[in-house]
């Protein structure tokens, strides 16, 4: 009983630091303050952000539908870019350069650098008399003006979010047993074949984790389209700020967190999901070579 | 050939990931504060930075929550990590479960959902306000779990007898832990505390939430300094920020290159 010591006091702090703190969003997402002051149970808060704003609305044209369809879209176009980018940086990575650790230390550096000083960089490239016009002015081309856009905005997350999908899938190609594709091309595979029977089958642990740690933060980050995408555009991140920071409506807020919080539980469920199916059947390595 | 194409999309690559960072440390010793125009080589942002009191005192906050949230964080984490590993399997589950969902929760939510705890207590003790000791608080509470995900798999490692043993040989509970479990544990415990202090700079989002007027570190400096626009002397504190983290890193990576080598040297 004597060594059990240890973990009660942490079971009370993880009661009043992670327990408790969520338990308050939900209280305050299922209730509401009336105008005496009384604290009544409702879900008026939560059925704010699925409500028409007249009779009859469409359902993906309703304000809070938008943002929040808006904020994955940004996610998911965030996600595939950094996919398309990384992959094959991590494959060169660990095909060709694996055993110069000075290349990776370099890949490493950028993200040790405070993320708003990252993002505050591109403020200066692509604002409209910023670098990229000066340069683009220098060679004689048409100036562009895409800070505060959408563009913008992905580009922010790409640079920042990029060593999430890299590295994971790195540490799986690079792990990845030679002998296999050696036994591949015995059996008569080109090139082409063995990089889409053999290696991308194999990488996919890596690109799942890569894909999750993209898109978790992409969904729900306020300031990367808060500094880029400037005041006018808007995520879910955005809205539970303003709630909380200018509205001061914390009910709405709360209802807000929750409806977040429940989305990225189904995605992790779904992840979950697709991620165990392959393994499930005959596991990874005789999947891939029967 | 093919390595030729992967070698200059690595380089591309790298371009992509410095080219804003050598913009800011180029534009940082600019005279003018214009951006596409090269006023001649200054060292004014770097003199306007140091002579701000507000940057040196967000500096001054930043270092010490990132010591002491770490230092606290490894201290409870190990502690806890201890206790939860002689936890019997479903409830060691569930612990394990409450400990990782700061680590999946969006960081607004940890950050929105922490600033109502400190409010509720606030107002349940009918003093205080957000400020030092919140800011502190929730970087402490943000960086147990990571402490505790650092050093559990260590002590997985270990023979669960251990403990007893010790205290069959007569050692109070706190000598068994410091005597034989520590020790053991010790490079997940650094890898832990290491971590922490990361995660407390380069925190803006539960820090944004859980201060006060007037107490910022630098992440929420350089926000509210970007929100006013491009700001000179924001790119002369990157540039110092980034050449400390250089040389950090590489001190580091050098240290451990050295121990590898005397290691070999062993060896052999």
């Amino acid at each position: 009983m004597l060594k059990r010591i240890f973990v009660y006091p942490y079971i009370l702090w993880m009661f009043l630091f992670i327990a408790a703190p969520l338990l308050i969003v939900l209280w305050f997402a299922i209730t509401d303050t009336g105008a005496d002051g009384q604290t009544v149970f409702t879900f008026y808060h939560v059925a704010r952000f699925f409500r028409p704003a007249f009779a009859g609305e469409p359902f993906f044209q309703r304000l809070y539908i938008v943002v929040l369809t808006r904020s994955i879209w940004i996610a998911v176009l965030t996600t595939m870019v950094c996919f398309v980018l990384g992959y094959p940086l991590a494959y060169a990575l660990a095909k060709f350069f694996g055993h110069r650790s000075i290349l990776l230390f370099l890949f490493l550096v950028p993200l040790w650098m405070n993320f708003l000083l990252r993002t505050y960089a591109w403020m200066t490239i692509l604002e409209q008399n910023g670098v990229l016009n000066a340069l683009l002015s220098l060679v004689g081309l048409p100036t562009i003006d895409i800070l505060f856009t959408d563009t913008a905005v992905v580009l922010g997350m790409v640079y920042n979010f990029l060593p999430f999908m890299v590295f994971p899938i790195y540490s799986v190609l690079k792990d990845m047993d030679n002998s296999v594709i050696e036994a591949a091309q015995d059996l008569g595979a080109n090139r082409v074949q063995v990089f889409f029977r053999v290696v991308l089958p194999m990488s996919v642990p890596g690109i799942i984790s890569g894909l999750t740690m993209v898109f978790m933060p992409s969904v729900t980050s306020f300031i990367i389209p808060n500094l880029l995408g400037g005041g006018q555009f808007i995520l879910v991140g955005n809205l539970i700020e303003q709630q909380f920071m200018r509205v001061g409506d914390w009910h709405f807020g709360s209802a807000m967190s929750a409806i977040l919080i429940a989305l990225i539980l189904l995605m992790m469920g779904f992840i979950k999901l697709i991620d165990r199916q392959p393994r499930n059947k005959d596991g990874p390595a005789e999947g891939v070579l029967y | 050939m093919i390595k030729r194409i992967y070698q200059v999309y690595i380089g591309v690559m790298l371009l992509f990931l410095y080219a804003p960072i050598m913009v800011m440390m180029a534009l940082s010793f600019n005279e003018s504060p214009s951006r596409s125009y090269w006023g001649g080589f200054s060292l004014r942002w770097y003199r306007g930075l140091f002579a701000d009191p507000h940057i040196a005192q967000a500096l001054t906050n930043t270092l010490t929550i990132a010591l002491l949230s770490a230092l606290i964080a490894t201290v409870i984490g190990t502690i806890a990590a201890v206790g939860i590993n002689q936890l019997g399997r479903r409830t060691k589950s569930i612990v394990i479960g409450i400990t990782n969902l700061p680590v999946f929760n969006p960081e607004i939510v940890t950050g929105v959902s922490l600033m109502l705890l400190f409010m509720f207590a606030i107002r349940v003790a009918g003093m205080g306000r957000l400020g030092y000791t919140t800011l502190l608080l929730a970087h402490i509470s943000f960086n147990v779990p990571y402490v505790i995900l650092s050093v559990m798999p260590r002590l997985r490692g270990l023979d669960g007898n251990l403990f007893e043993a010790a205290m069959d040989l007569g050692a109070t509970p706190m000598q068994a832990l410091a005597k034989v479990i520590l020790p053991q544990i010790r490079p997940g415990i650094i890898t832990g505390a290491l971590l922490a202090f990361t995660l407390s700079v380069d925190d803006f989002i539960v820090s944004f939430f859980t201060t006060g007027v007037g107490v910022s570190n630098l992440s929420i400096l350089i926000f509210s300094m970007a929100r006013r626009g491009v700001n000179p002397r924001i790119n002369a504190l990157s540039t110092l920020i980034f050449l400390t983290v250089m040389v950090l890193l590489y001190l580091i990576s050098r240290r451990d290159t050295r121990k590898e080598r005397s290691m070999y040297d062993e060896e052999n």
